[in-house]
């Protein structure tokens, strides 16, 4: 057992974790934060996409240790209470979630996706989601979703 | 050599279980400030079956959307769906929903007779009111029933109703015949591709789909039905294979890295485009588009190939392989 | 204001975009052990020897369970929840394990000592029917419809169907085996209460199908079963089955304990159910004015190991399999066989995306013989209203035509007047 210090959505916490533990089983198992989704544990389908100081990682291949002393992100830190992320509101929307199971994930590549490119083309949105699966919605609406969310964090209508 | 090519394929799919005998049950408790809260039985899967009995609720009883609340999680809180499946829910589901929120109008309207002094078959809903038939200024809002009757006359209204569609029945037994249709849907993909003989790779340009939904009850998740089955009939088409060494049993893909389905990258340019050739029984005149998206762009793709290289493909998936061989054996004929 | 027929975003979205939508998994109820499960690694074969003792013994293990914990020992028609002694695939589900911890079960899982006497699996449906294979299921290879062991639906004369006929086509057609992929694997919770009751969270499609089947399984009456599900991260058909649930019912039940497990992805795709291949043979008899007049269609579906839910599969493709025409004579009849593979069962399009395949592929086939435009070639076979599919019924809609002129108007295609004047309410040819 050792001990890891990190931040998630601004909260600290601490606690001790088996050398072997990934990221996201910390994250769900141990600090019951469970937007990120258990879809594979082989790193294939972006369910369980974190933000790590400003990365993003897909956390079932991230060892838990990896994050001592950093800053995670998870979808729960995106919205304040009654005031949604522009990326959850485009998502709701738009309807780029339909079962939802993808959907934390897909946000946070989104997030970023835009934290560092504020005004992708479609090319570049779907490079950046290529690493998110999604069985439900043909990407279709996500990637609307996410051009109109950067319009309007742009200041666009 | 890049080679293009068009093909086109038409298909019909059945709303509901083959066999029938199935139900789906409903039922609306109407709440004291004019809401409701609507129980059902309906599995979401993500197809928006609680949006959809939300808005059909909301339409039969003049409730606003954001006053229902659904439940149907569990299967002491609700009635009998037999599930979501066949593309029926929609269709059975929508008429169980409107059947209940009838029955509770009904009781709504018995209510509010007694207020206004009139009889109920002289009243109508009009957005979330209940006026009277030719005194267009004697009324009652929903709330304002909803209130007297929970907190003056302490009763209780509980709507129920239920969509039941009997067993198939036997047409002509020695040749196999029997009524299994509730009702059809049509669908329609124009696929346009483009095969790299060198490689085998085929592209999808483009698809143009037609889809017909009887009547859409919210176009926002149809269209979303439809990208995704038909992103879905892509990845049918060109990468999937749960058992590549069929018939053995051997080597079968363990991880969503081996078994390959459609990314952001696989999706090509789409267009789809709704029809509406009502059902008789629907409700609104609905019919279930859930599982229907998925079959066209198969053959859509299949026969555009054959249009661009002149090869025909009797097995999906279409890997570079396959082409390249059927290139091979045709330039051997 | 009226809201069917608008945008109204989704009534359970809200939870989606902020994480907040439970999913089974999402159930953390503290004291819930964790379940893992023992899998066949050969396809066929029989037990000779299931020692569980020393799983049993390890620390932090909870309960072991095999064939003969479960009451009643089969659900989905006849798959059992672990075999008694007949394993028919690989990968099924031979013990299952409770323990504190993933780790802990899984080793638990590694101390299970089994003795397999391996025989020849039968992975070819062609094999399976040989008269003299070997049985997979005691009432034969071949699922029984009744006296016969297929299914049959037909209309008219095919024969003379075919005498009438200017030229006939035959071909094969294949559909592959192919896995719904819902990217929330299976999982079940099971939470035991002191009266003897059971709540089960889980990730079905369809509530009531598997409360009467888990009812049965279990011996345990409707009322004392309560179902909780209908948040479900995508289905496509691979969660009709009950997978997991009865294992959870009854550590949970065995332990007192809430018992969770959750599918990893391998099992998803390995022991889940699938869509099974299809084999599929399609005899057209047509005039070169370009009617169909009749068409024989003999299909075989891989059913694997178990029933599930074949039977429905194999009547519904009987059902759809013309598609959306008028074929005045028509012979259609399909075949379940089973073999030494994971059970085939429901997946989006049910029996009827093999065919819409085969079929459509088939026409474009018959189109260019013909030397017809594969619009017109549709169009003139298109079901018209009042004219009955080959099952016999009049549809209450019909709009192929239709849907096939609003194709090619949308996709710029410009077809010829007699084409864009046709209707489904007029048959001209
Ligand atoms: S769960 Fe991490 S990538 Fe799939
Ligand atoms: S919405 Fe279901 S997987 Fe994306």
């Amino acid at each position: 057992m050792q001990e890891l210090n990190l931040k998630v959505n601004g909260a600290t916490y601490s606690v001790s974790v088996k050398a072997d533990m990934t990221l996201l089983e910390v994250l769900r198992d141990k600090l019951h934060i469970t937007s990120p989704k258990v879809g594979c544990n082989t790193g294939d389908c972006g369910a369980c996409s974190v933000i790590l100081d400003g990365q993003l990682v897909k956390s079932c291949i991230t060892n838990a240790l990896m994050a001592d002393g950093k800053e995670v992100v998870t979808l729960e830190g995106l919205s304040k209470p009654g005031k949604l992320h522009p990326i959850q509101e485009a998502f709701h929307q738009y309807g780029a979630s339909q079962c939802g199971f993808c959907t934390p994930g897909m946000i946070m590549a989104s997030k970023a996706l835009l934290d560092q490119n504020p005004n992708p083309t479609d090319e570049e949105i779907r490079e950046a989601l290529s690493g998110n699966l999604c069985r439900c919605t043909g990407y279709v609406n996500i990637i609307k979703a996410v051009k109109e969310a950067a319009k309007k964090m742009n200041g666009g209508e | 050599m890049k080679k293009r090519g068009k093909g086109v394929a038409l298909i019909y799919y059945p709303t509901g279980m083959a066999g029938g005998g199935d139900t789906t049950q409903a039922f609306v408790k109407i709440k004291p400030d004019g809401g409701a809260d609507l129980f059902l039985g309906s599995c979401e899967i993500g197809q928006g079956i609680k949006t959809v009995a939300c808005q059909i609720l909301s339409d039969e009883l003049g409730i606003p959307y954001d006053q229902i609340v659904l439940h149907n999680s569990s299967t002491d809180d609700t009635g009998i769906c037999t599930g979501t499946f066949a593309s029926r829910v929609t269709y059975f589901a929508g008429n169980a929903v409107r059947a209940a929120a009838a029955d509770a109008r009904q009781q709504l309207f018995e209510y509010a007779a007694l207020e206004l002094g009139v009889t109920p078959s002289e009243l109508s809903l009009q957005d979330n009111k209940i006026v009277v038939a030719n005194e267009p200024n004697k009324s009652m809002t929903i709330a304002e029933i909803a209130g007297k009757v929970n907190w003056t006359m302490g009763k209780l209204i509980l709507g129920k109703g239920n969509f039941w569609k009997e067993p198939g029945r036997i047409i002509d037994a020695e040749n196999g015949q029997i009524d299994v249709i509730t009702t059809l849907a049509y669908g329609a993909t124009l696929a346009e591709v483009e095969v790299d003989t060198e490689t085998g790779q085929v592209e999808v340009l483009k698809l143009t789909n037609v889809f017909d939904t009887g009547k859409t009850i919210n176009p926002l998740l149809a269209e979303g039905q439809i990208d995704g089955g038909v992103v879905m009939g892509i990845g049918s088409t060109l990468m999937e294979n749960a058992n590549p060494y069929y018939p053995t049993d051997n080597l079968k893909p363990k991880t969503l890295g081996d078994y390959i389905i459609p990314t952001t990258m696989d999706v090509p340019p789409m267009q789809s485009f709704i029809v509406e050739y009502p059902s008789a029984n629907g409700p609104y005149g609905a019919k279930g588009i859930g599982e229907m998206t998925a079959n066209t762009a198969s053959p859509a793709i299949a026969n555009a190939i054959y249009d661009a290289i002149g090869v025909w493909i009797n097995d999906i998936p279409v890997t570079p392989e396959k082409i390249l061989k059927a290139l091979e054996s045709q330039n051997m004929a | 204001m009226t809201l069917v027929g608008e945008r109204v975003p989704k009534y359970d979205g809200l939870g989606h975009v902020t994480g907040t939508t439970m999913y089974v998994d999402d159930h953390y109820i503290p004291g819930t052990l964790i379940c893992k499960g023992l899998r066949s690694p050969v396809s066929r074969g029989k037990i000779k020897r299931l020692d569980t003792s020393l799983a049993e013994k390890l620390p932090g293990v909870a309960a072991v369970i095999t064939a003969k914990d479960v009451p009643f020992n089969a659900y989905a028609g006849d798959w059992p929840v672990f075999p008694e002694e007949d394993i028919c695939f690989k990968g099924q589900l031979l013990a299952a394990v409770a323990a504190v911890d993933e780790d802990t079960a899984l080793e638990a899982i590694s101390l299970i000592k089994i003795e397999i006497e391996e025989e020849t699996p039968i992975f070819d449906v062609r094999e399976a029917m040989k008269p003299g294979a070997p049985k997979i299921r005691p009432d034969g290879n071949l699922l029984k419809f009744g006296e016969r062991d297929y299914y049959f639906t037909n209309q008219g004369d095919v024969e003379a169907g075919f005498k009438e006929a200017d030229f006939v086509l035959e071909e094969e057609y294949f559909y592959p085996v192919a896995e719904h992929t819902p990217m929330e694997p299976q999982v079940s919770l099971a939470v035991p209460h002191p009266n003897g009751s059971l709540t089960v969270y889980t990730t079905s499609q369809c509530l009531y199908f598997h409360i009467g089947q888990l009812c049965a399984v279990l011996k345990l009456p409707f009322s004392k079963l309560n179902y909780v599900g209908a948040t479900v991260g995508g289905g496509f058909g691979g969660k009709n089955d009950l997978h997991a649930d009865p294992v959870t019912a009854l550590l949970a039940l065995k332990t007192g304990k809430p018992v969770k497990w959750r599918w990893t992805r391998e099992e998803e795709l390995n022991c889940s159910t699938v869509r099974g291949a299809w084999l599929m043979r399609i005899k057209d008899g047509v005039k070169n004015n370009g009617r169909i007049v009749a068409r024989e269609m003999e299909s075989t579906l891989d059913g694997g190991a178990y029933l599930s839910f074949n039977p429905y599969a194999t009547t519904k493709h009987a059902y759809y399999a013309v598609g959306p025409y008028y074929i005045p004579n028509v012979r259609v009849i399909t075949r379940c066989v089973f073999t030494n593979k994971v059970p085939s069962s429901s997946m989006r399009g049910f029996g009827v995306t093999p065919c819409s395949y085969a079929v459509e592929v088939h026409m474009e086939k018959i189109a260019r013989k013909l030397g017809m435009d594969p619009f017109e070639f549709r169009m003139i076979n298109a079901l018209r209203k009042g004219e009955p599919t080959h099952t016999g019924s009049i549809p209450d809609s019909v709009a192929a035509i239709e849907v096939m002129q609003k194709l090619a108007e949308s996709a710029g295609i410009k077809l010829p007047d007699k084409l864009m004047s046709m209707k489904s309410d007029e048959r001209r040819l």
